[in-house]
């Protein structure tokens, strides 16, 4: 069955994210920047290292419980810099609006947007607003590009990724996704869960600061841990080993999980990071983290090892061994 | 697609009711079990309750899960 | 759990030989392979897959016929999300979504129905596919939109029962069965006595399984114990679910708007007295009557192996499309693309376990 056209699952982050990437855009576009298709592009200007990114929202409702469009773009934008090691400093946001979207809703945003970038010390420079007509969009999109200098005298990158490493997340999975969820029409359940939406800066400061070499972070948002170590261990052609007992879960998102028969690994993230650190580093970087109140409940979760190259596995409560595989990205379609 | 899991009935409407599985709120219909009532644990599937466990039987699949499954939940 | 395993490394040594159990439920097969238990099993204890996933089994003509209907301006069909990315002939129902048709996902035959009284101009056609588990909620579905006289609801009937399917496979001496897992929750709804007639008939054991690792690991050793005493019994691992005649309420409902007939599963063919039909009684909510359904031959991939697949005579990995190109993305069989697919299950689990 030829695909001739652009299916949900192809926003979905997950393997037919990577597909329309590889088949449309790359060939097309690729360039030495580009390439590792990291969070964002690290350029280097003069003396310094600059990390660039750029993200589109479209998250629907575009209030949730937890945060809002505006809050969501600025801090996604804000963690795709800090997992490159980057002190977010310049943000451009562009909004395209609904005709008849409440002045009071993009009000709250805009209010969302300003307490998001200062709660970093980063300023939105430039904007664009574009209105289309009622029913050409559901309420409001953002468009968010960001501009941070990277502040660490070395590369983070997918590609880094060296057997021995230890993988941390600083907190509980699967919070965004099932809070966004439950107030999607249609899917109709009750939930105390809040997205963990949140800048990670802070954080990802406190964990440089401890002079540890990081190998890379990663912010897992759409398609959830599962994508996210998927893609690390494919750039750096290693093998990443989870040990399920120790990914840090809430009651609720697992409950949500089971009633609608969704894997916890594979919904999205706004708060998480995933660290990938030298063994050696571990334990420094972990307390690090707990020290900090974003990172509180950070756990080791997982092992990096040399085979089997490029793929994720999961160690079960019951120790077997199962693969963890790249989500193909359809479950949770407009999450972020 | 059999999917089905345990859920406590929070709140009786006329053939549905609220169920909480771990704390997440649904509403499900309860035309296919007898007698339901407040408290009472169900096994649902497609939006129905299917079962009504006893408290023995709710005992023994929380005993099975604190033995396997060792993820601390973070509340 | 340590001692489920030891216990059955032992039993399975008395028995001395190589054992075939069949599970014949998706979400035993998707449990088998997440829990990664079946590594812990020893060699000469095999799990398959029989035909258990109630996607992988529906004719391909089932979704070629759902697909017309969607094209249809004022119809609505409404599904459970499993279906939405099978392949048909040429198409699935999230390609036409894509294209612009009616299609919704829903998570309850309920969803459907308050769908239909949201939606009085349009028709709602819920796709009925499942198995004694699923098939009361979608028969309590058409009985109340009989009593509430809807008339705008209408129900594309593919439910299938286990029984007949599983006596089809039991009675196949290729198939070397050795026991059955019997699936857990179609057991909830039909109690155990369904699965009596294996035993008294093929002298094969049959335990009815929950869907926790341990219960599974738990199954398979009550098996393999009733095989070194020589015994064919069903038994009842889940009985904090299952009871001996299960759920009345249900199996009333069921009676009273479905009856049983031939029915077509894929890769297998015709197995008489295996599905649900409306009854006439009903009629008016039988999609295939009211809306002139006709079911065309489909045509599937001549490599595809989904057929032998689900008759747990090839593992996935016997399929030359295994892989390249057919995966979760790019799924060629329904068996890749159901969450609960044997393909599935072991192209996300278990390709290459290092």
């Amino acid at each position: 069955m030829k695909r001739d056209r652009v299916l949900l699952a192809h926003g979905g982050g997950g393997s037919l994210t990577r597909e329309l990437i590889e088949t449309v855009f790359l060939p097309q576009l690729e360039n030495s920047l580009l390439k590792p298709l990291d969070d964002s592009a690290v350029l280097v200007m003069g003396n310094s290292g600059y990390a660039f990114t750029t993200d589109s929202y479209v998250v629907t409702p575009y209030m949730f419980p937890g945060g809002d469009i505006g809050k969501l773009a600025v801090c996604g934008t804000i963690n795709d810099l800090a997992v490159m090691g980057a002190q977010p400093f310049w943000l451009s946001l562009s909004l395209i609006l609904e005709e008849g979207l409440p002045l009071a809703d993009l009000q709250t945003i805009i209010d969302s947007v300003r307490a998001a970038a200062a709660e970093v010390g980063a300023q939105v420079v430039t904007g664009d607003t574009k209105v289309v007509e009622r029913g050409k969009c559901e309420g409001v999109y953002i468009n968010t590009a960001g501009l941070g200098k990277i502040a660490v005298p070395y590369w983070l990158g997918s590609a880094n990724v060296k057997p021995g490493d230890a993988v941390i997340i600083n907190g509980p999975i699967g919070e965004h996704g099932v809070a966004v969820m439950s107030r999607r029409e249609g899917v109709a359940f009750q939930t105390s869960v809040t997205s963990d939406c949140a800048p990670l800066w802070p954080l990802v400061k406190t964990i440089l600061d401890t002079g540890a070499r990081i190998r890379a972070m990663r912010d897992p948002t759409r398609g959830g841990v599962a994508a996210a170590v998927c893609d690390i261990a494919r750039a750096s052609n290693v093998g990443i080993r989870l040990f399920e007992e120790a990914i840090p879960i809430g009651g609720e998102v697992r409950g949500a999980c089971d009633l609608l028969g969704l894997d916890p690994l594979t919904i999205a993230n706004e708060g998480k990071v995933l660290v990938f650190c030298s063994a050696k580093d571990a334990e420094r970087v972990l307390a690090a983290m707990k020290d900090h109140p974003a990172g509180r409940p950070a756990r080791i979760i997982g092992e990096v090892s040399a085979k089997p190259e490029g793929m994720a596995l999961m160690r079960t409560t019951i120790g077997g061994e199962r693969i963890i595989d790249m989500p193909t990205g359809e479950d949770l379609p407009r999450i972020c | 697609m059999c999917l089905a899991v345990p859920a406590r009935i929070v709140e009786l409407h006329d053939c549905t009711a609220t169920i909480s599985v771990d704390g997440i709120l649904r509403d499900v219909d309860v035309s296919l079990i007898e007698e339901p009532r407040l408290g009472d644990y169900v096994l649902v599937h497609a939006g129905f309750a299917i079962h009504r466990w006893d408290q023995s039987e709710v005992e023994e699949l929380q005993a099975i899960r604190a033995a396997t499954d060792l993820r601390e939940t973070i509340t | 759990m340590k001692t489920l395993v030891t216990n059955i490394e032992e039993q399975a040594r008395q028995v001395g030989r190589d054992l075939r159990f069949m599970e014949v439920c998706g979400t035993h097969t998707m449990a088998a392979f997440r829990s990664g238990l079946r590594q812990l099993l020893p060699d000469s204890v095999r799990l398959i897959s029989g035909p258990g996933c109630p996607v992988c089994v529906t004719d391909p003509s089932y979704l070629d016929a759902a697909i017309e209907l969607c094209r249809r301006p004022g119809v609505i069909v409404a599904t459970f999300g499993d279906l939405v990315r099978v392949p048909g002939t040429d198409s699935s129902l999230e390609r036409e979504r894509a294209s612009g048709a009616s299609v919704r996902i829903v998570y309850s035959a309920s969803d459907a129905l308050v769908l239909a009284r949201e939606c009085p101009s349009k028709h709602v056609v819920f796709l009925g596919v499942g198995f004694e588990t699923t098939a009361p909620t979608v028969a309590w579905a058409i009985w109340r939109a009989a009593r509430d006289g809807l008339r705008n609801f209408s129900v594309l009937c593919a439910h299938k029962t286990m029984p007949r399917a599983m006596d089809m496979l039991a009675r196949d001496p290729a198939m070397r069965i050795d026991g059955f897992i019997c699936p857990g929750h179609v057991s909830v709804i039909t109690g155990t006595q369904i699965y009596r007639f294996i035993c008294e008939r093929y002298w094969i054991p049959c335990v009815v399984s929950g869907f926790e690792a341990w219960d599974i690991l738990k199954s398979v050793g009550m098996l393999l114990r009733q095989i070194a005493e020589g015994r064919a019994e069903v038994e009842n691992e889940y009985s904090r679910s299952v009871s001996e005649y299960g759920n009345r309420a249900a199996l009333e409902l069921m009676n009273e708007v479905f009856e049983p007939c031939d029915d077509v599963w894929r890769g297998i063919g015709t197995i008489p007295g295996s599905g649900l039909g409306i009854r006439e009684k009903y009629e008016r909510f039988n999609a295939a009557k009211v809306l002139e359904v006709k079911f065309t031959e489909a045509h599937v991939n001549p490599l595809c192996r989904c057929g032998s697949v689900l008759r747990g005579i090839s593992t996935p990995l016997d399929c030359r499309l295994f892989g390249h190109p057919c995966s979760p993305a790019h799924p060629i069989g329904p068996c890749m693309v159901s969450s609960e697919g044997a393909c599935a299950a072991y192209y996300k689990y278990e390709r290459v376990v290092a």
